[in-house]
């Protein structure tokens, strides 16, 4: 694993452009400063999982047997280990990172990356990703951003996804010939993920009375419980009815 | 020092919503929990009865008016709209949200056929009780789904559930919230628009 010192500068820039998070003068549940772009490229992407993504998926879904699907997708974790074990080590999470090199050695030794041998064996999953490191370090959420092709996220995760895209350790240590194998495995997976929950992701995009609020909300609910974070904005029916 | 003072205002503001809003749940754990138990049990037993999707909702919507705070959570998820609202209206809008709500989720549950929920323990979150479960689907990884009881009406009722962490009760707030501009507002507009919904 040998980083470029660019590559190093890049990620330390980032990190410092989180000085630029956006902050909201109070506290508030959805800060959405961005909202007339954010609605803009929200109907792109909508039309771009219509026209393209969702059919696709499909295909995807109906055209492979589910074991070759599943293979892709174990493989798409295999090569993103280094990067949760370089993240929890960045968090202090030496349990986690402990937790992760036994499943990557697990799972490379037993079925080359394309079995989930270690969950088998109850090694189970424990995605980290950079996002998550800057949460643990104090950083703030930042702003709600919707992306083009990337969906939903916050200013502090956008920071977060580019930072775990140039310091992945497989991209470093794979051979040039087979580069492609981590965007290629990551698509697919993106792909099945689509497949798996197409009803529910079908129904939010498509019944929504706004596709877009209920995305942002969904989003940022679950990211925020991933993140362990708690929720100052419970929904609590009683408080409401007895403030009036 | 600015910093200490607002904290204090708010610590201060925090605990006066807290004393005027009632004590502490009087609700136990174990009455929480046999509450959402019995929830889990019909909702597996509706799930594997291999009735008609039909006949699913109908059963679907039973059992969110017999366990759930039906009236409490349509009013809230209403919103400050309600203020506007006639009575028959709060009433018409809670009827049209209890169909919608077993219809909109009851698809979702069709998805759990030959899966099952597992209440795993319960928590007091102070003014409710909250009970862990797992749902264990076929073809996907377990996740969490998350109760939340309360007696704050009379009834041991739950008021929310909490799936991954994403509430029901918000979701739908932003919903209706939404569905209420589509409809400019029309309270009479979007009760009919939620009937035709889900």
């Amino acid at each position: 694993m040998k980083y470029g010192v660019s590559t190093v500068g890049v990620a330390v820039g980032l990190a410092f452009g989180l000085a630029a998070c956006t902050t909201p003068d109070e506290s508030v549940e959805i800060f959405d400063p961005y909202e007339e772009r954010n609605r803009k490229v929200h109907d792109f992407n909508v039309s771009l999982d219509r026209n393209l993504v969702r059919p696709v998926a499909r295909a995807y879904g109906e055209v492979l047997p589910g074991e070759i699907r599943a293979g892709v997708s174990n493989m798409k974790d295999f090569v993103s280990t280094p990067s949760y074990i370089l993240n929890d080590v960045f968090q202090g999470s030496f349990e986690d990172a402990a937790h992760n090199t036994l499943r990557l050695a697990f799972n490379g030794v037993f079925g080359f990356g394309l079995l989930d041998s270690a969950s088998a064996a109850g090694v189970e999953r424990r995605p980290s990703d950079f996002g998550q490191t800057l949460h643990v370090w104090g950083a703030p959420e930042g702003a709600y951003i919707e992306s083009p092709f990337i969906g939903p996220s916050t200013e502090r995760d956008t920071i977060g996804t580019v930072v775990d895209i140039v310091t992945n350790p497989t991209a470093y240590a794979l051979d040039r010939s087979i580069i492609w194998v981590s965007p290629g495995v990551t698509a697919g997976d993106v792909l099945q993920q689509r497949y798996e929950f197409g009803d529910t992701v079908d129904s939010l995009l498509d019944d929504s009375a706004d596709s877009y609020a209920q995305t942002r909300s969904i989003y940022l609910q679950n990211r925020r419980f991933e993140l362990g974070q708690d929720d100052e904005f419970e929904f609590d029916p009683y408080e409401d009815l007895f403030d009036e | 020092m600015n910093r200490i003072s607002r904290r204090m205002a708010l610590m201060t503001g925090a605990a006066f919503v807290a004393h005027a809003a009632g004590p502490a749940s009087a609700l136990s754990d174990a009455q929480a929990r046999a509450l959402v138990q019995q929830v889990v049990d019909d909702i597996n037993r509706v799930i594997n009865s291999g009735k008609s999707e039909r006949a699913m909702y109908t059963d679907f919507e039973r059992i969110f008016r017999r366990y759930g705070d039906v009236g409490v959570i349509a009013a809230s998820v209403l919103g400050p709209d309600r203020r506007r609202a006639s009575q028959a209206q709060q009433r018409a809008f809670a009827d049209a949200f209890a169909g919608y709500m077993a219809r909109k989720y009851g698809k979702r549950f069709r998805e759990f056929i030959g899966g099952r929920i597992d209440v795993q323990g319960t928590r007091n979150a102070g003014r409710y009780q909250e009970v862990q479960t797992v749902a264990r689907l076929q073809g996907s990884s377990p996740f969490s789904v998350v109760f939340r009881v309360s007696d704050r009406s009379g009834q041991d009722r739950f008021f929310d559930i909490v799936i991954e962490g994403i509430s029901l009760g918000k979701t739908e707030r932003t919903e209706i919230g939404a569905l209420l501009d589509r409809n400019r507002g029309n309270i009479d507009a979007m009760i009919a628009d939620l009937r035709q919904r889900g």
